[in-house]
């Protein structure tokens, strides 16, 4: 159960350390102390790990992660869990811009609130904001989904492609192609599975929510490739 | 890229820290901006005197035979306080016009970067610590600082137009951004009299904000006017004689993280600049929001 102190053993030696696990490695739990902002904290890990980071993270937090659950006890700063192919991120604090961009996969949490464009590009991954979004979130996200238990800024989902969105709270305003659909039965168990997945089961009831999605006037849509998002 | 910092104390005992505690902060940013690097901080003053901070294009310059010269002029004693490049001149209030006539026929050799009761501006090119140390910024005492740190992109580097730029008395503007019609902008001032002296688009930004002022607007008013007409993605952090200001454009692309504490409130381009100040670890740290203005001043 390694204690890693970002004052003491360098952040290149740290992430190094990290990508060089080898497969089925016991050491299975980081702890990361004095992170004091610093990028590009567990970025590019692929290992079925545990880091624990006490502290805010700058910017790039869980960057690309594949495989490990990185949790954040504190704030995290610009592109946190950015492109994150699989696993899970969890922020304790407020995240800033750009949380969870281009995501493949996994499931990122955020306490706190998460300021502009929130899932940007988001191409699977799951993100769910227990407080609220900034502007412009879920700008051109292609799949996966966006669970925010707060409000949304301005421009929801704008130029959206075939990413679910799910807003309890006010949406001060649709972006370009976004429009609100009705939440079905389907819906609300899928929404309900995501609650579960971060912990909010039985918590949260999903038809609290209301569902949002592309308009499909935008893009070259067509229903028989429906499958392929 | 650029990096830019402000701290503002609400707690007087910590007034003595002030500059200690933003040269940790402009070190950190140097990252962001490695080119080049000036902050204003508002010391002491009284309301008899105003204060010019004079930069000079070489260190060797004699400030204390320009001194000598003003006090002829004025026809009372100028002090000087000399730092670097730079000198202070502390001169009586009504006799600034006086002041600025003398200083201006020295030509280029000189140059008037700050003006008022208790500001002073400061700048050079070279990495941001190191400009700090020429300085002596660890050893300033005030109320509240703003500083700014380059990475030269569009424009050259030099200190002429290097931000903080001063719109007005005891008045001056940092950016991060870039302006897109900072060029359509400079001519419209330009018909409504003001000058420039570089390509910068800080200087645009800088001069609108003078501009709008001399039109009677508050400084929150003439920051919400920016919103109109400023096109482009910036990040403002303006300081004026009793506290300091934030705007953001609406699209909000630079970044901007703030920290508050009952000592004092923080702005820096990342929250590594703030991870330095007391008490850090407890502080109400956000985001300012896109498209709006916010103020700290002291009561």
């Amino acid at each position: 159960m390694p204690t890693i102190d970002l004052e003491v053993t360098s952040l290149r030696e740290f992430n190094q350390m990290l990508h060089d696990l080898a497969e089925g490695t016991n050491d299975t739990y980081f702890r990361v102390v004095n992170p004091r902002g610093r990028h590009a904290i567990a970025a590019g890990v692929d290992a079925p790990i545990t880091v624990e980071i006490d502290g805010n993270a700058g910017y790039y937090c869980a960057g690309m992660n594949k495989r490990a659950n990185i949790i954040i006890n504190g704030s995290a700063g610009v592109g946190v869990a950015e492109n994150m192919m699989s696993g899970r991120v969890h922020v304790k604090g407020d995240a800033s811009a750009s949380a969870g961009a281009t995501g493949c996969g996994g499931l990122l949490v955020i306490d706190g609130n998460a300021a502009s464009r929130c899932g940007i590009s988001a191409r699977g991954v799951d993100i769910l904001v227990k407080g609220s979004v900034g502007h412009m979130s879920a700008f051109m996200a292609q799949a996966g989904s966006l669970v925010v238990l707060g409000d949304t800024g301005d421009a929801l989902g704008d130029s959206l492609y075939e990413a679910r969105l799910f807003v309890r709270g006010k949406v001060n305003s649709l972006g370009s192609d976004c429009v609100e659909k009705p939440l079905r039965d389907e819906h609300k168990q899928a929404l309900g599975k995501l609650l579960k997945g971060a912990g909010l089961d039985g918590q949260v009831d999903p038809s609290e929510f209301r569902r949002y999605g592309s308009a499909r006037q935008l893009y070259h849509f067509h229903m028989d490739n429906l499958g392929a998002y | 890229m650029c990096g830019i910092v402000g701290l503002f104390l609400k707690n007087k005992a910590l007034e003595p820290k002030l500059g200690s505690m933003m040269s940790g902060m402009l070190a950190t940013m140097c990252d962001r901006g490695p080119d080049s690097a000036g902050f204003a901080v508002y010391g002491s003053g009284d309301s008899s005197h105003v204060k010019l901070t004079v930069r000079a294009m070489s260190c060797a310059f004699d400030f204390a035979s320009l001194a000598r010269r003003l006090s002829e002029a004025i026809g009372s004693p100028v002090p000087v306080e000399i730092r670097d490049s730079h000198g202070v001149f502390t001169i009586p209030e009504g006799a600034e016009q006086t002041a600025r006539k003398t200083i201006e026929g020295l030509g280029d050799d000189v140059r008037i970067v700050g003006l008022g009761t208790r500001m002073e501006i400061y700048k050079e090119v070279g990495r941001p610590d190191t400009v700090a140390k020429r300085f002596h910024l660890e050893n300033m005492a005030g109320s509240h600082g703003i500083a700014h740190t380059r990475m030269a992109t569009d424009f050259a580097v030099t200190t002429t137009g290097a931000p903080p730029i001063y719109t007005g008395r005891d008045q001056c503007l940092v950016h991060n951004g870039s302006l897109s019609n900072h060029n359509a902008l400079r001519r419209q001032l330009k018909r409504r009299g003001l000058s420039f002296e570089t390509e910068n688009d800080t200087e645009v930004a800088a001069g609108y904000l003078t501009w709008r002022l001399s039109e009677g607007d508050s400084l929150g008013d003439a920051l919400k006017h920016s919103l109109d007409d400023l096109d482009g993605f910036y990040t403002f952090v303006v300081g004026t004689e009793d506290g300091f200001g934030v705007l953001r454009d609406p699209i909000a692309c630079k970044p901007a993280v703030m920290a508050e504490t009952d000592d004092y409130v923080a702005f820096g381009s990342e929250y590594r600049a703030l991870v330095g100040l007391p008490g850090i670890e407890k502080a109400h740290v956000w985001e300012p929001k896109p498209a709006t203005v916010y103020f700290w001043e002291r009561h």
